[in-house]
């Protein structure tokens, strides 16, 4: 880790400071390479690791009173996004009635850092690709630009099958982010312009030819919320994890699933992937496959293998299409018999 | 902090406290289960661990690690590095000329548990070698300065495992002469006429013990004297090889390890880090300290290799084994030819005329691996167990009658008996116990809903060794006693056992006896490993109580109240110190075991016998008829291991030891990248073992067992034997399960979700 500079942003208990983005908040990225510190889980990690560099550090933790809180409404869900993802998972009315949120939550990482990480940090964690985190390994692209791809050719068991392109094949590895995608989530964003929304889906960037540009936030935008409408499926919704042992362990293979069902028949299908894709994965086509028709060990089956109908397997991760199509029915199968 | 040697003694206090006031009635041989001796001071956090000892102006080391597997360093850029205020020096192979001298290998007779000369050359031998050691006046300016070290090296490709271009394979024999491949009879002749045979190849991958404390060493000089705080199993051996890698005599060094945070094997040997940070420590003139990364304990430490192996088994169409052979295939460093060699055992577990064995090495570019729980018997089991499953599956034999038809009373290939052997008393127990009559041998048919469910079974069977140990026992008029050795807790119980051992010859409470451990100050006793501790030391610990017994007797008979006889005779107190050695040692076993080589004996490689202890378990797994995901809910493993000590410690060996069998089934593999023999997973976020959540229900079944051979005590070891067939059994369940027979650990939902 490399010494930094350490700024905390304007505390809860000052002014409101407009949208209590630093002062200098536009001029972040350009000068000193500076992240916000969150949670810390995934930033003060990679710095100890040599892997993340930055010569600045904002805390916004004192932001959290503001921006921490949890919303309910008849619309929906305003997930502040300084509120610790602990919060969110045991919220009664979220496990109620947005099972898959809660769940994707309690699912991930372990209790400690559950109480330590924040939403926001949350859906900005970053690849777990090993040749990522070792910086002995040179080629990289995702780390260092025009460097290689390590993973392809050595040991990516855990790497993806969908979204890849011939420069990086690194899973998106996080929970909660599916769960955003399944129920149309967007985000809100304070800008150095001025506050935004933009659909969650259009956060993550696939890596294409440039691996190290992982979302489409500008240098200095701060995520304030995630926000979550309400609508028909959100109760009949689940979070299917399968990994290697039973706790504390990123996704193989996941899927958060969401029916909106009549007499049995599928009005409304969503559903999105884990550790299997380089962003968080809609699986539209297969959702669309689904309508009009029951959930059937047949249909989900089908709609398993049109999620995985474009993936591109590697050497050590072939298991991850026939494993993700399985996840895929199960999650449907086990959703259906769910109370709307 | 407090001097560490005399935390134990401070919580002396709480082991009556901790006692039930009427002691239970166990079965003959059980010992009373005494609560930790140490339990308190853990889990209060007052135990003082090697990094925990606060040394005054202390400088912090942090190591340069290599990138590369194999070429040679041509140069270093430490210009940045050096720029930073508070860095004081950086050692490299430039820099630290010849300080450490060359010692050999252990299988060559030397403490080394890596003949890699610690910073000698610029060549490198494998990728997570120290190259470099930052030091500086705070743990943050040295992993800052130790990032900005530039290395220019000249890169040759490296051979990363088995079947890698460039690996070298050569017969174990004609590399360690002690080595001898077990054979009887004809096998190839026998298997040709078996009825039923099977013909089957297994691999078992590299694995890392990964205690959570790490591999911290801390060292400070004073004068000419050098103390070492370092996390040991063997404390007296690392003074020895440390005092012949500073040219300086052992008596110049003293060894300090009263508490380890898990060892496992991995701090059993004399590693690079202990003479760097001497030599730093030298230079400086100041104490250093030094806690490696988790990252780097996977290369700073030795690990256990990759093995693979082939089992032919032949047998009559009722069972009879007519023909075993083992081959067995390891990987190594190109410098040392470690090798566990675990036929030694797997051809002598049942009665069978014909057997033949083979091991080979495989030279790679890798660090040298080391002891790792029941070393040998963990992989070869999981290759002969598995192999004895599939017979049973070829025969339509159920899985626990294929071993009562093959067991024996003598190993089959000298024809020695057994001291005692009870595997069929373990089987039946803990089958019972499982509820196995319950078992429809067909594989798929036990289904619960969604999940396959599956039952199997495996042997469990370790050697029992001890070695030479001394121990001095002082009696004090308040009724106290004090037992001391340079035996080593790495969580195995013994200070209680030797309390326990002391009270029971001495006839005092438990509570009135205090141990001190791992210490080089101290009468030596063995390296904490191959399970002999407890039978060694409490062998000799004894030994001097009885000897405090004899001189109180003065002749006579010996007296029921040694203290009253104390006070009777006017003595101040009485100091004993006694030499105990096994059954086969070796001639001079003593004086080795002061030059920190005592060599455990027994097992199979007595002249006159066998001894081993035996076990047997029974698992439940449950694979999703989807997705494929093993669970284990339940395992039941009952042990027969010569006498118990201490009930409550030997249950929580039994059960870690079979904890880590669901995690060296499933979970354990460290991957290797194939083009640059580096490790991919090293931490412990990829480097899977189970967490509590695929712990279930295990049941530890002792079963009583005299055997007066073994020691005058009748103690066998029971650290590692809980962990030897776990794999197997869960193998064997999954393919009960499934039908699917995986060969090849970890057991995966790759392999079971694509039918491969
Ligand atoms: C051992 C381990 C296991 C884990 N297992 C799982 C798992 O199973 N599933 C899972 O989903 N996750 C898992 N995680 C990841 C964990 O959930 C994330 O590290 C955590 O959610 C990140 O949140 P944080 O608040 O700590 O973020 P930080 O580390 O503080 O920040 C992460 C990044 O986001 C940026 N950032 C943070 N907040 C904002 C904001 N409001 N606006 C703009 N940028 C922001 C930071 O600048 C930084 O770049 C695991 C982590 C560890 C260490
Ligand atoms: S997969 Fe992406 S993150 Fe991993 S090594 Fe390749 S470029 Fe880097």
């Amino acid at each position: 880790m490399r010494p930094f500079l350490y700024d905390r942003a304007a505390s809860a208990d000052g002014a409101p400071a407009a949208l209590a983005l630093p002062k200098d908040a536009a001029r972040i990225q350009g000068r000193l390479p500076a992240e916000y510190l969150a949670g810390g889980t995934t930033l003060l990690d990679l710095m100890k690791l040599d892997v993340m560099q930055p010569g600045r550090l904002v805390d916004i933790t004192p932001l959290e009173r503001r921006e921490g809180a949890i919303a309910v409404s008849d619309r929906g869900l305003r997930l502040g996004a300084l509120a610790k993802m602990s919060a969110a998972a045991d919220h009664p009315e979220i496990v109620r009635s947005y099972p898959v949120l809660a769940q994707s939550l309690t699912l991930a990482a372990s209790a400690q850092l559950r109480n330590m990480a924040t939403l926001g940090g949350n859906v900005l964690q970053r690849t777990r690709c090993n040749y990522f985190r070792d910086t002995a390994w040179t080629a990289c692209n995702k780390r260092s630009p025009g460097s290689g791809c390590a993973a392809q050719g050595g040991v990516n068991r855990q790497h993806a099958v969908l979204g890849t392109s011939a420069d990086c094949i690194a899973t998106y590895p996080g929970d909660f982010a599916q769960a955003l995608m399944a129920l149309d989530a967007s985000v809100e964003i304070a800008g150095a312009t001025g506050p935004r929304t933009i659909p969650f889906a259009s956060l993550h960037r696939p890596p294409g030819s440039t691996p190290d540009r992982e979302t489409t936030l500008a240098p200095g935008d701060l995520i304030t919320a995630l926000l979550v409408p309400a609508a028909p499926w959100t109760r009949r919704s689940l979070y299917l994890k399968i990994r290697d042992r039973q706790s504390y362990e990123f996704a193989l293979a996941s899927a958060a699933v969401a029916l909106d069902l009549q007499d049995g028949v599928v009005r409304q299908a969503r559903i999105a992937l884990g550790g299997v894709a380089t962003t968080p994965w809609r699986a539209r086509d297969a959702e669309a496959s689904l309508v009009g028709r029951p959930v059937t060990p047949e249909t989900a089956a089908e709609a398993g293998r049109i999620a995985f109908a474009g993936a591109q397997p590697r050497q050590h991760n072939a298991y991850k299409v026939a494993l993700g199509r399985n996840t895929v029915a199960r999650a449907l199968l086990q959703a259906a018999t769910l109370e709307g | 902090m407090a001097d560490a040697t005399t935390t134990p003694a401070k919580t002396l206090a709480t082991i009556p406290a901790g006692l039930p006031a009427t002691a239970p009635a166990l079965p003959p041989g059980m010992g009373q289960p005494v609560p930790r001796y140490d339990a308190r001071a853990k889990v209060t956090g007052s135990a003082v661990y090697a990094a925990d000892v606060a040394l005054p102006d202390v400088a912090y080391a942090y190591l340069v690690t290599s990138a590369i597997a194999k070429g040679r360093i041509r140069s270093f850029d430490l210009r940045e590095a050096r720029a930073l205020p508070g860095v004081l020096d950086i050692l490299t192979h430039d820099t630290i000329g010849d300080a450490i001298r060359p010692v050999k290998f252990f299988t060559e007779g030397g403490p080394a548990s890596n003949s890699v000369v610690p910073l000698g050359s610029p060549e490198i031998a494998y990728a997570g070698q120290t190259i470099a050691v930052v030091l500086a006046d705070s743990y943050e300016v040295a992993r800052d300065a130790a990032h900005r070290v530039v290395v220019d090296y000249a890169v040759e490709p490296p051979s990363a495992t088995f079947g890698s271009p460039g690996a070298v394979d050569q017969e174990l024999a004609t590399q360690n002469k002690r080595h001898d491949d077990p054979k009887v009879g004809d096998f190839a002749a026998a298997y040709a006429a078996a009825p039923v045979t099977v013909d089957a190849a297994y691999a078992t991958p590299a694995q890392h013990h990964n205690p959570i404390e790490l591999f911290a060493t801390q060292c400070s000089w004073n004068g000419a004297q050098l103390t070492v705080h370092e996390p040991s199993q063997n404390v007296y051996g690392i003074r020895a090889g440390l005092a012949a890698q500073l040219g300086i005599a052992p008596s110049q060094i003293r060894v300090l390890s009263p508490f380890v945070g898990g060892a496992f094997g991995s701090k059993g040997g004399l590693t690079q880090r202990t003479a760097i940070v001497a030599v730093a420590a030298r230079k400086l003139g100041r104490p250093v300290k030094l806690v490696p990364t988790r990252e780097q304990g996977f290369t700073v430490a030795t690990f256990r290799a990759e093995t693979k192996h082939r089992v032919r088994l032949g047998a009559t169409r009722d069972g009879k084994l007519q023909a075993l052979s083992h081959d067995g295939f390891e990987v190594t460093s190109r410098p040392d030819p470690y090798a566990v060699a675990g036929t030694d055992a797997s051809t002598r577990m049942y009665a069978c005329p014909n057997i033949a064995s083979n091991v080979a090495i495989v030279r790679a570019d890798r660090s040298t691996p080391g002891f790792m729980r029941a070393p040998a018997e963990t992989p070869y089991f999981f290759a002969l167990e598995s192999a004895m499953d599939e017979l049973a599956v070829a025969l339509a034999m159920d899985p626990v009658e294929l071993r009562r038809v093959n067991d024996t009373a003598r190993e089959p290939i000298k024809g020695l008996p057994y001291t005692s052997r009870n595997l069929m008393p373990c089987f039946d127990r803990a089958a019972e116990a499982f509820g196995w009559s319950k078992r429809d041998a067909r594989p798929g048919s036990m289904r619960d809903g969604d999940w396959l469910v599956g039952w199997g079974c495996a042997t469990s069977a370790y050697p029992t060794q001890m070695a030479a140990a001394a121990a001095r026992v002082s009696l004090f008029p308040d009724g106290t006693a004090r037992v001391e050795t340079a035996g080593h807790e790495i969580g195995n119980g013994l200070y209680t056992v030797l309390a326990q051992t002391a009270a029971e010859r001495l006839g005092l409470p438990v509570g009135q006896v205090s141990v001190l451990l791992g210490d080089t100050d101290l009468p030596p006793a063995p390296v904490a490993g191959g399970s002999i501790s407890t039978a060694s030391v409490c062998s000799v610990v004894a030994q001097a109580c009885d000897a405090i017994r004899a001189r109180l007797a003065e002749g006579g008979a010996p007296p029921t109240d040694v203290v009253a006889a104390l006070k009777e005779r006017g003595m101040g107190s009485v100091q004993e110190y006694a030499e105990w050695a096994p059954h086969g040692a070796p001639k001079g076993a003593l004086g080795l075991l002061y030059q920190g080589k005592a060599q455990p004996t027994g097992g199979a490689k007595l002249q006159d016998r066998i001894q081993f202890a035996f076990g047997a378990q029974f698992v439940e797994v449950r694979v999703h008829a989807l997705t494929r995901e093993i669970r284990v809910p339940r395992i039941v493993g009952a042990f027969a291991s010569g006498r118990i000590m201490n009930t409550r410690t030997a249950r929580s060996q039994y059960m870690g030891g079979m904890i880590w069998g669901i995690g060296s089934a499933l979970h354990e593999e460290t991957e290797i990248d194939p083009r640059a023999a580096r490790y991919v997973n090293a931490n412990l976020a990829d480097y899977l073992v189970p967490v509590n959540a695929d712990v279930v229900d295990v049941e530890v079944i002792m079963v009583p067992e005299e055997d007066t051979l073994v020691n005058p005590l009748g103690i066998k070891g029971i650290g590692e034997i809980g962990i030897v067939g776990t794999s197997a059994a869960i193998a064997n369940a999954v393919y009960h399960a499934t039908g699917q027979r995986l060969r090849d650990l970890p057991l995966r939902i790759d392999t079971l979700v694509t039918g491969a």
